[in-house]
């Protein structure tokens, strides 16, 4: 079995983010990572390998810096690690992302494609299910638990009120979230393999049956207007009172505002 | 591509079991006041199976005109299907804007339309307006009027980003849940009924279903509760949740908690506020013992009346509560419960 994993190296929201004077990201101040969905999916793309064996492709889009996570990747036991890199393809919303990885991902030999659900900088969700579509393949989003029956994938799909156990023929993409399963560690050894390993590098003429019209910002059909610093609501009463005092605070309160 | 040709405000009435979900009646309201700034009328796209009854009640919160894609294949929610149909009412009807929820079911069926179609899809928007693009005219670059801006959170909450999608058509956004206004329900209104169906010819595509598990969990949905009693890891147990369900009877609400209580195991993930869960907006949220993490206040700081219980008096949750109260849950929520239990007793009497 062949398995795809598409990962993205993010700035880690965590600890903040930070801006330059204009507004914009500094993203270079910002310690970076693997995006967590998507290494839950690589996990998951590893226990398959590990329970029928299979070879594991990693793929990310980024700049020459995104190299460090397909190491991250091999050392946690990944066979291969491509980075798609190309200053044309910089700028680029979901619609020229996933027709990049498409681009990409036609060269290659594949049964399963394991992405994230979203990534924490963008949270749009939306790579995974269009690749999907440029694909020509299923998609089945949000998976809490994928198997392996004969030729094809089983997973568990959480809805709001209920699951679905849904079966696809492969070949077929699934997106992981990040409750999926806890990522395993990079292996000392891993880690000596992965930087020594060669990682494949592509760029705009590798990507097969991709037009220029769809690729980077030319090719985003969503721009941004505006961006800006969040502005958070005021900051309203905070009083340090005894048990009982902030009893008969809050229910003034409740009163004040007629909710009791 | 012909911008001209797409016109109108479409909206996807997602219904599951054949009960219209709430977000759809959301939907139909945003759209109604786009669709007044370019002088259109609402659509509400329907697809199902034996759904059509369902029209009046879409009628009922403003549609002005209900698509109705019904067909066996569609009973139960499944990607290919459902795009199918809705990339074919696309390509029928030619909507200029088509707005679609931002629930498990529309961030797996917008982004596969959106391909389909080849157009722009900005994800989870928290406000729409109509404006001009760019905003502020730019010397050699064509300023476009009337088009969807869509607003939007990013990078977990801490920037907001708005979007457009001026070259392409429709423009498509997924709306966050309990964000956007219905309208007051006007029994009896009528909306124009268009059936359509483009055919259903299952393919590799076509996933199949295997099993269908529904939660049974008879609790009222966090998004429509006035009242919310939420926690998080500072009530310091399951069985000390014991606390706000008390409380929580006694006014009136209903229980919801931090993506930490889940991850804890104490409560189940569709009581979860926040980023990763639900966007609320009640008229009063109690935050007890919730740090309030940026994830999580994204999904709660819309709300009418914030009052957090915290011991940590620098918890981010106080830069957003109305009131704040620094101090011990465990002392103040009963003493709380009992009051409030005392005062409804007696308005009762």
């Amino acid at each position: 079995m062949k398995i795809v994993v598409c990962v993205k190296q993010v700035p880690d929201t965590k600890g903040g983010v930070k801006f330059n004077p204009d507004g914009t990201l500094d993203r270079a101040a910002m310690l970076t990572i693997m995006n967590p969905d998507d290494k839950a999916g690589l996990e998951a793309a590893l226990r398959l390998k590990d329970q029928y064996g299979a070879e594991v492709t990693v793929v990310t889009m980024g700049l020459p810096k995104a190299e460090e996570v397909l190491r991250e990747a091999m050392a946690m036991g990944a066979d291969k690690g491509i980075l798609v890199t190309d200053r044309v393809l910089g700028g680029a919303d979901t619609w020229a992302t996933s027709q990049t990885l498409a681009g990409a991902i036609r060269n290659l030999d594949y049964d399963l494609i394991i992405t994230g659900r979203q990534a924490i900088d963008g949270d749009t969700a939306q790579v995974g299910p269009q690749i999907s579509e440029h694909l020509g393949i299923p998609v089945i989003s949000y998976a809490q638990k994928i198997e392996i029956e004969g030729d094809s994938v089983v997973v568990e799909r959480q809805y709001d009120d209920r699951y679905h156990v849904l079966k696809a023929k492969m070949p077929c993409l699934v997106t992981a979230l990040a409750e999926l399963n806890e990522p395993r560690y990079m292996t000392p050894g891993g880690i000596f393999d992965a930087y020594n390993a060669e990682i494949t590098v592509w760029g705009r003429a590798d990507l097969k049956d991709v037009e220029d019209s769809n690729l980077g910002l030319k090719g985003s059909p969503t721009q941004i207007a505006k961006a800006s610093d969040k502005v958070r609501k005021g900051q309203g009463e905070k009083v340090t009172l005894d048990p009982t005092e902030s009893v008969a605070y809050i229910m003034n309160k409740l009163k004040e505002k007629h909710v009791i | 591509m012909n911008l001209e040709e797409y016109k109108g405000v479409y909206v996807f009435a997602q219904q599951v079991d054949n009960k219209v979900s709430g977000i759809a009646f959301e939907l139909i309201g945003e759209g109604k006041r786009l669709a007044e700034k370019l002088n259109e009328k609402v659509t509400a796209v329907l697809v199902g199976s034996d759904v059509k009854a369902l029209a009046d009640e879409l009628a009922a919160y403003g549609a002005d005109r209900v698509i109705v894609v019904d067909d066996p294949e569609l009973k139960e929610y499944r990607t290919e299907p459902y795009a199918h149909a809705l990339a074919s009412v696309i390509n029928e009807f030619k909507p200029e804007i088509l707005l679609v929820g931002a629930t498990a079911i529309g961030r797996d069926l917008g982004p596969r339309v959106s391909a389909r179609v080849h157009t722009g899809l900005t994800a989870d928007c928290t406000s729409l307006e109509i404006g001009d693009f760019p905003i502020n005219p730019i010397p050699g670059k064509e300023q476009k009027h009337n088009q969807l801006l869509m607003t939007r959170p990013a990078f977990g909450g801490n920037t907001i980003a708005t979007i457009a999608c001026p070259e392409f058509r429709p423009q498509m956004a997924t709306v966050r849940p309990g964000v956007m206004q219905k309208l007051e329900k006007n029994e009896g209104a009528k909306a124009e009924i268009i059936e359509f169906n483009p055919g259903f010819t299952p393919d590799n595509k076509y996933v199949e279903i295997v099993k269908v598990v529904k939660n049974l969990t008879d609790t009222v949905d966090i998004m429509d509760a006035k009242i919310l009693v939420s926690g998080g890891r500072g009530v310091g147990s399951a069985e000390n949740f014991k606390l706000l369900d008390d409380l929580a009877e006694a006014i009136g609400g209903t229980v919801s908690c931090s993506r930490a209580v889940v991850d804890a195991g104490w409560k189940s993930k569709d009581l979860q506020v926040g980023q990763t869960g639900k966007t609320v907006r009640p008229t009063v949220y109690f935050a007890i013992g919730i740090s309030g993490a940026i994830q999580h206040l994204a999904g709660m700081e819309e709300s009418d009346i914030i009052i957090a219980i915290n011991k940590d008096e620098t918890a981010p949750i106080f830069d957003v509560a109305d009131y704040g109260i620094v101090g011990d849950l465990n002392k103040i929520v009963p003493m709380l419960t009992e009051q409030i239990k005392a005062e409804m007793a007696a308005k009762a009497n």
